[in-house]
């Protein structure tokens, strides 16, 4: 027959301090782990969501990012005649040329930060489908007026609808706000490419991102365009170019939490044993008193071993109602493959909850296991001897 | 002191127990000391900037350059001994992956202006003669095994390309501050390989000064002299020139702060659970005691006494533990950290936190064998 | 050392009410009584009688409700808890029914206690603690753990960490009650030579007859009423 559950629901509210400092401290590791897993996926997933498997983007072969590719004018019209771009409502190619460049500008909280500026065209908005002006409305072109991205209003000095952002030199009207749905984008200050090239000197654009009208054309016109020799350009369709760029960083983030995780795991396992080591010791009568009694030592092992998962998952669920309110909350850093800043969001999934939860409860196995065998291996009368 | 005897024993009460106190905070000192470390790493960059260096670039972003003309004026600035001037390659070696960086700079002048890059005799010279030569940094030889004489490919992103260098040098930092992981080689060699539209072109110049007092004047100075031509500049203490890079970085640091923290408190919470289980197991015990005439202090001082000597007896583990595995290795996080080592600070401001941790838990378990009323402690036992 | 007149412990009109839980039991009721230097006292009584709640209320390690206790000069009831340990650590010497001997410490380090809280040096400490452990027989077992002891070597320790201070009084609380009769002999052979040779005040608590009967004078405690 088993221990009834009861047993160990009265022994753990009867050591109630006990109780609440062993769950919170394992709770605090489980809350860690919720809290790397969800920096790093928010990172990773503002970066690689940001492009689109339906849309190439062309830059200079040898560059891993926008800011170190020139692409020429005339390269960029003769990309944009290729046969396998997709074409819009009103038959013009579904194409767009962008100048990138980055500026130096405050953030609202007085450091510094290199903000991504590009200069679009009218179908840049169109090629990102997860883009939409939110506030506002798109700025015109030749006139000196930008929109920018949410994140951007939200993080940086000067960004907000209405107010003027100086850049080369220049006063420039926030007319518009869009939303990118966390993507590297939301980061971002567009203003009109053709105003651009000459204000911040720049002769050269540095992409063409274009929609493919199949997604099979892709190996042709990847093929023909880097075998061209009038230009030296490489193709990649869009989200593995921005995934690309988040992998050494989200690699290291993921890598750096994983390490603490674990190690702080082991440390919280030290202390689930003492505590179960010290709960074992402190009941040995009883436990002579069950065996005594006819309760089998499977099910005395089974019966502390259900305590101490128990434990442990009362502080998963500590970790997992700290972890909530992390969800959502913004911070920012640089990529290091763009040099820009990348504004991003926590990102708790109900993934990582489970995950949580899951990783407390092994906790509390493990830190259990071997007091629950040693309470199951006491000698009868031994153990009801001791006071 | 005569008690030390007592509080040993008491510790070996329970060796598996003392066992693992032990170890969960060394785990919690060694886990602090890695985040803290990760920090100060960033900060290296700070401690090895040269007080009377200023650096020069284009007032909007790193990405403009600077035109080569400008160093005529720039040398004639009151208060500047000396100039050099280079720029950043941004290249990688084989793989995307390995990057590391590596600059182009005016070798006449480089080895002047940058004294804590130290040459063995004739490498120098040899850098200097040599226009594909190049020179690397003695962790980053360690790291991909290069030797003097070798040559190195790298694919430029910037510069595009494959360029070659020849090893002439592997140079040392002055201080262990100083990143040994970095390849510089000729601007000149840089320059002419470049198409008309882009030569001549500067991505950053530096400045030495007479004394560090002369920074806020000289760079106001420089400033003001490009202010109104088409490549205006900012010019600012290497010092804050390296800052600025590490607040570009953001909130990494409040977010490993935050990490560091929970691991410490959760460490400290099982921690005080197991010493008040620990503390409930000697009632009898600390009654004898204050029968024999151990006044309520003392018991209080050997109880929290223990907690303490427990606790340092962790840090110490662990913290050394950090400073000796990061030590010897050449961790530079994917090129991430070019200077991974435990700063004495951090040890001590580890041992520090060990203390308090040890204090903070041995509290409670302290002030309860202090209030023990030995009357009724005895009572319940006989 | 001895006080007014001449008794060594001196209770006057001594009461002690416990309060267990709301219930107040009058443990104590109106004790009298004088001890004399060099005297071997034996106090018996039922269990329940507060036998050894009057030996601590004489030790120092519980206060009367009401009433005086005077021990060696002091008023016990006037010293402040700091005062009280150190007095207690100079005057008395505690012998209990579980002899209570630290079990991590060894025999010599159990010995060794009460003279860490004086000022004598390690070897002046060490002269003292083998000088105690061979009255009571076991210099030989000085680096045994008490769990390498039998249950009357464990008292023989514990008397030896009661003298080992050279305290003003003995107080042992049923010294011989889980000991079976061999050893319960020897550790009261033990404790008249200390009376007799070293000329030791001893209290003794006890409920065996048998036992009491090495002492000089009887006492009879019921009830809370200490008849001679």
């Amino acid at each position: 027959m088993a221990v009834p559950l009861a047993y160990n629901l009265r022994n753990l509210s009867a050591r109630k301090v006990s109780t609440v400092l062993t769950a919170l401290g394992i709770g605090l590791v489980s809350w860690v782990f919720i809290f790397t897993l969800a920096l790093a996926g928010g990172f990773q997933s503002a970066l690689q969501a940001t492009g689109s498997h339906a849309n190439a983007i062309v830059i200079r072969s040898g560059s891993t990012a926008e800011l170190t590719s020139i692409v020429a004018r005339e390269a960029a019209a003769s990309i944009e005649s290729q046969p396998e771009i997709a074409r819009a409502l009103d038959g013009a190619p579904l194409a767009t040329h962008e100048l990138v460049v980055l500026w130096n500008l405050e953030r609202k909280n007085g450091t510094q930060a290199n903000v991504v500026v590009r200069g679009v065209t009218a179908r840049s908005i169109a090629l990102r489908p997860k883009l939409h002006l939110v506030q506002g409305r798109m700025f015109r072109p030749g006139l000196e007026e930008v929109v920018v991205g949410k994140l951007a209003e939200a993080r940086i000095a000067h960004c907000t609808m209405g107010d003027r952002i100086k850049l080369a030199g220049r006063q420039w009207s926030i007319v518009g706000v869009f939303d990118a749905q966390g993507t590297a984008f939301d980061s971002e200050i567009w203003g009109d490419v053709e105003l651009f090239m000459p204000v911040f000197d720049r002769p050269v654009y540095q992409s063409v991102t274009f929609r493919l009208d199949e997604p099979s054309h892709f190996g042709a016109i990847q093929k023909r365009l880097e075998a061209d020799p009038r230009m030296s350009v490489q193709v990649k369709h869009e989200d593995e170019f921005y995934a690309a760029q988040s992998a050494t960083l989200a690699t290291l983030l993921r890598g750096l939490g994983l390490f603490v995780t674990l190690v702080m795991a082991l440390g919280a396992v030290f202390g689930a044993l003492n505590t179960m080591y010290a709960a074992v010791g402190s009941r040995t009568k009883e436990i002579g008193t069950l065996l005594a009694l006819g309760f089998s030592r499977g099910s005395i092992l089974t019966s502390f071993l259900i305590e101490s998962v128990l434990l442990a998952t009362l502080g998963g669920l500590l970790g997992l109602l700290m972890a909530l309110p992390v969800n959502g909350i913004t911070t920012s850093t640089m990529n290091f493959a763009s040099f820009s800043e990348i504004a991003f969001r926590f990102q708790v999934t109900p993934t990582m909850l489970l995950s949580g939860m899951i990783f407390a409860a092994i906790m509390g196995a493990l830190g259990g296991f071997f007091p629950s065998r040693k309470a199951a291996r006491r000698v009868i009368v031994e153990a009801l001897r001791e006071a | 002191m005569k008690y030390l005897g007592l509080i040993f024993a008491n510790l070996m009460r329970s060796k598996r127990r003392t066992f693992l106190t032990v170890f969960s905070i060394a785990i919690a000192l060694f886990l602090f000391c890695t985040l803290r470390t990760v920090i100060t790493s960033f900060e290296a960059s700070l401690r090895a900037s040269q007080a009377t260096r200023l650096v020069v670039r284009h007032a909007a972003s790193l990405v403009f350059p600077l035109p080569l003309a400008y160093r005529e004026r720039l040398s004639r600035v009151p208060g500047v001994t000396g100039i050099s001037y280079g720029n950043w390659f941004g290249g990688f070696y084989q793989d995307p992956k390995n990057q590391f960086a590596q600059f182009a700079m005016d070798v006449p002048t480089f080895l002047d202006l940058f004294p804590e890059v130290i040459l063995p005799a004739g490498q120098a010279e040899a850098f200097r003669s040599e226009r594909t030569a190049c020179i690397i940094g003695a962790a980053l030889a360690r790291k991909y095994g290069w030797k003097l004489g070798d040559q190195i490919p790298i694919m430029g992103t910037i510069f595009p390309g494959e360029w070659r260098f020849v090893v002439r040098g592997i140079y040392t930092g002055q201080t262990k501050d100083v990143d040994e992981n970095t390849l510089f080689f000729h601007w000149d060699y840089l320059n002419e390989s470049l198409p008309e539209g882009r030569k001549s072109l500067v991505g950053i110049y530096w400045l030495r000064i007479a004394s560090p007092d002369l920074a806020a004047s000289v760079s106001g100075r420089v400033d003001a002299l490009f202010e109104n031509s088409p490549q205006p500049t900012k010019t600012e203490t290497e010092k804050a020139f390296q800052a600025g890079f590490i607040s570009m970085i953001g909130n990494v640091q409040l977010l490993l702060t935050i990490i560091g923290s929970a691991i410490v408190f959760a460490i400290m919470l099982v921690t005080i659970n197991t010493m008040m289980m620990a503390a409930r197991e000697r009632t009898t015990e600390i009654a004898v005691l204050k029968t024999l005439g151990f006044s309520d202090g003392l018991i209080l001082r050997l109880v929290g006494g223990e907690a303490l000597f427990l606790s340092l007896l962790g840090g110490g583990l662990g913290c050394g533990l950090a400073a000796l595995v990061f030590r010897e290795s050449d961790f530079t996080g994917g090129g991430f950290f070019p200077n991974f080592r435990v700063l004495p600070e951090t040890v001590l401001l580890g041992l520090v936190l060990a203390a308090l941790m040890g204090l903070l838990s041995g509290v409670a378990p302290a002030v309860q064998a202090a209030r023990l009323q030995v009357a009724s402690a005895l009572r319940r036992v006989a | 050392m001895p006080s007014e007149n001449g008794a060594l412990v001196h209770l006057h009109d001594v009461h002690k009410i416990y309060h267990r839980d709301r219930i107040e039991v009058p443990v104590l009721q109106g004790i009298n009584l004088d001890v004399r230097e060099g005297e071997f006292l034996a106090l018996m009584g039922p269990s329940g009688s507060g036998k050894s709640t009057l030996l601590n209320l004489i030790a120092g390690i519980d206060t009367p409700t009401q009433g005086e206790v005077r021990v060696a000069g002091e008023s016990l009831g006037t010293l402040k808890p700091s005062r009280l340990a150190a007095w207690r650590a100079r005057h008395i010497g505690f012998i209990f029914q579980l002899y209570n001997l630290i079990p991590v410490l060894t025999a010599f380090q159990n010995v060794e206690l009460p003279l860490l809280l004086t000022r004598l040096s390690a070897r002046e400490r060490k002269k003292r603690v083998l000088f105690a452990l061979g009255l009571v027989g076991l210099e030989g077992r000085a680096k045994h753990f008490p769990r390498q002891l039998s249950g009357g070597e464990e008292q023989r320790v514990a008397i030896a960490r009661a003298i080992v201070a050279d305290p003003t009084l003995l107080v042992a609380d049923e010294p011989t009650g889980d000991l079976d009769a061999r050893n319960a002999a020897e550790i009261l052979t033990l404790l008249k030579r200390l009376n007799e040779e070293l000329k030791k005040t001893i209290l003794m608590v006890t409920h065996d007859p048998h036992a009491a009967e090495s002492a000089h004078v009887i006492f009879h405690l019921d009830k809370g009423v200490l008849q001679p």
